[in-house]
């Protein structure tokens, strides 16, 4: 196994949640230092290195030339820096207590995988569909045959990189759990098609604790199903969309998908720091969340083993994703063939995605109670509840805001109303 | 096309993959009755450029970009479209959060000085002033272009 893989498995049988951040910076320095405050924080922890955008379109050139000019760039230019340095960053910071995963979003990364590869990264993440459809032009069938060869590379490497699919993120909001949790089991599937040993499936905080209990249960059960045969575990992130503006509001989200994590069975999760809202978090503020949230997770574990578990939804997620799974797989030989025929007639049809190989004829909405619905399944074998005057109710650009800033308003209101009553007391 | 509705081009810039802030435009946009074409995440210059050529030349190109790097992303495109004969009138905005850092940044007078329209930065103002100065901008636009009462109507009654 992996030893990323193995590091998390051996801390779920201890109980443990690993947590991890999101973190890259340009300079290799300033890189090492966030690494290794990450390691020697206390909390559990793997590394990120994520990558800058030029370096995820693919042009070095301009990550080479900000990094020579000292322009500040949004995260770690891979290519720019090469092979040797990485592998000498690596070498120095990581461990088998300590592994690290390249973040990258690129619909195109054989040549990413070709450096993390021969640096010797221990994993990475994306997946054909969910670095496709979000982040950028290239057509889902050339993005497709790319992560084939990236998977085989992988697979081929003398230790096998760990790969986690980034199918339960697709547009960090307001995509319904079924289609997520499809998605997310499909590119584990296509991982394994390609000679994966081990992966781990994503999942995103959404808007309701009960929903996102079930979603997870669904992904457990279906991963269980459908790769059996190879190492899996499940990996949260805290939530991606608008994040609420207030310290205590972005702590209190924070917590919720601490406790998710901990209520589900999850093994790992991806957090978010209140900084984000704003800017790229400094190191400290990362350390801070990563803190924080393994605190959090040792006292609902201890809460958990005394059965205050909260309980989730019924709303049938199961049912419905396994037939999004059944109606995909049914339209290909391979598990690729079929993600890209299944896009093409709209049996899968990502909400608001723009991508021109998404069919875009379906609507996504918060319900009347609190969870993400169906508004317009388009071609998709999914469910709309006619009756929920929200799932009814047209879409204008203030009701999209409304909904993008739902736990941002939710969670800051928290944060009012407990500085009110704490100052009625 | 009704009096007051412009053919607008929604766009991000080459190395932002944000979405939410271009499905947002386009709803804003056709509300106030324009008309979007959406580029979508990631586009090269020449694919915002070429969208704007001939018959496809539209009243206003909105680029929307969120990731930190439209200040050195959108002055290359401002720049590139100044210098083209063919688009070097042509009015381009450009809006949300432009630098890494969050703060003042001062981007917003160096774009503008190279050539665009105008400059929404969020990182220099609040969100819905923002959008109040972009609506602002926008009526001003359709009422340039709107085409006037013709004077012989007047002249003739």
């Amino acid at each position: 196994m992996p030893r990323f893989a193995d590091f998390v498995r051996t801390a779920a049988g201890a109980g443990v949640l690993v947590v991890q951040p999101r973190m890259g910076f340009g300079p290799l320095d300033r890189m090492r230092a966030g690494l290794t405050a990450v390691r020697d924080c206390r909390a559990s922890t793997v590394g990120t290195v994520t990558l800058d955008s030029y370096t995820r379109v693919g042009d070095f050139d301009s990550a080479r030339r900000a990094l020579r000019d000292g322009a500040e760039l949004n995260g770690f230019p891979l290519a720019a820096h090469g092979v040797g340095a990485v592998r000498e960053l690596l070498d120095e910071v990581s461990s088998r207590n300590f592994p690290v995963q390249v973040r990258h979003g690129s619909p195109l990364p054989l040549g990413l995988f070709r450096i993390m590869v021969a640096a010797g990264v221990d994993a990475t993440e994306g997946g054909p569909v969910s670095y496709c459809l979000p982040y950028g032009r290239v057509p889902l069938p050339e993005a497709t045959d790319n992560w084939a060869r990236c998977c085989e590379l992988a697979a081929a490497a003398p230790d096998p990189m760990h790969l986690e699919t980034f199918g339960g993120c697709m547009l960090g909001q307001l995509c319904p759990p079924s289609l997520l949790v499809a998605l997310s089991v499909l590119e584990g599937m296509f991982f394994r098609e390609h000679g994966l040993p081990s992966v781990s499936l994503s999942y995103a905080q959404q808007v309701h604790l009960g929903q996102d209990l079930e979603a997870l249960a669904a992904l457990r059960s279906l991963a269980a199903e459908h790769l059996a045969d190879i190492d899996w575990h499940v990996t949260l992130y805290t939530y991606m969309g608008v994040f609420p503006r207030t310290p205590v509001g972005s702590f209190r989200l924070l917590e919720d998908s601490v406790r998710l994590a901990v209520h589900s069975g999850t093994e790992r999760l991806i957090v978010k720091t209140p900084a984000e809202a704003r800017r790229i978090p400094a190191v400290e503020e990362n350390v801070e969340a990563l803190e924080f949230a393994a605190a959090v997770g040792a006292k609902e574990a201890a809460d958990c083993a005394t059965a205050h578990c909260p309980p989730p939804a019924e709303t049938g997620l199961l049912e419905e994703t396994r037939t999004l799974l059944a109606a995909t797989l049914e339209l290909g030989h391979t598990v690729g063939s079929a993600l890209v025929a299944a896009f093409a007639r709209g049996v899968l049809d990502v909400p608001y995605c723009l991508h021109r190989d998404n069919a875009g004829e379906s609507r996504a909405v918060i319900d009347e109670r609190g969870m993400l619905a169906w508004s317009r399944a388009g071609g998709m074998p999914v469910r709309v509840h006619r009756t929920d005057a929200m799932a009814a109710a047209p879409l204008t650009a203030a009701r999209l805001t409304r909904m993008l800033s739902h736990n941002e308003r939710r969670y800051d209101r928290e944060d009012i109303a407990g500085s009110l009553l704490r100052s009625a007391a | 096309m009704p009096v007051g509705s412009l053919r607008v081009v929604v766009s991000s810039v080459s190395s932002d993959a944000h979405m939410w802030n271009l499905v947002f435009l386009q709803l804003l946009l056709e509300e106030a009755g324009h008309e979007v074409t959406n580029l979508g995440v990631c586009p090269p210059d020449a694919t915002v450029m070429d969208a704007c050529r001939g018959a496809d030349r539209p009243d206003l190109v909105v680029l929307s970009t969120v990731n930190g790097h439209g200040h050195l992303d959108g002055l290359r495109l401002i720049r590139a479209i100044r210098r083209d004969p063919e688009l070097a009138l042509l009015p381009v905005v450009i809006g949300g959060k432009l630098g890494v850092r969050g703060g003042d940044d001062g981007f917003g007078e160096r774009l503008l000085d190279a050539g665009f329209n105008a400059v929404f930065n969020e990182s220099e103002a609040p969100v819905a002033r923002m959008l109040a100065d972009f609506g602002a901008f926008l009526r001003t636009l359709a009422g340039n272009l709107a085409p006037r009462e013709p004077a012989v109507a007047a002249g003739a009654r």
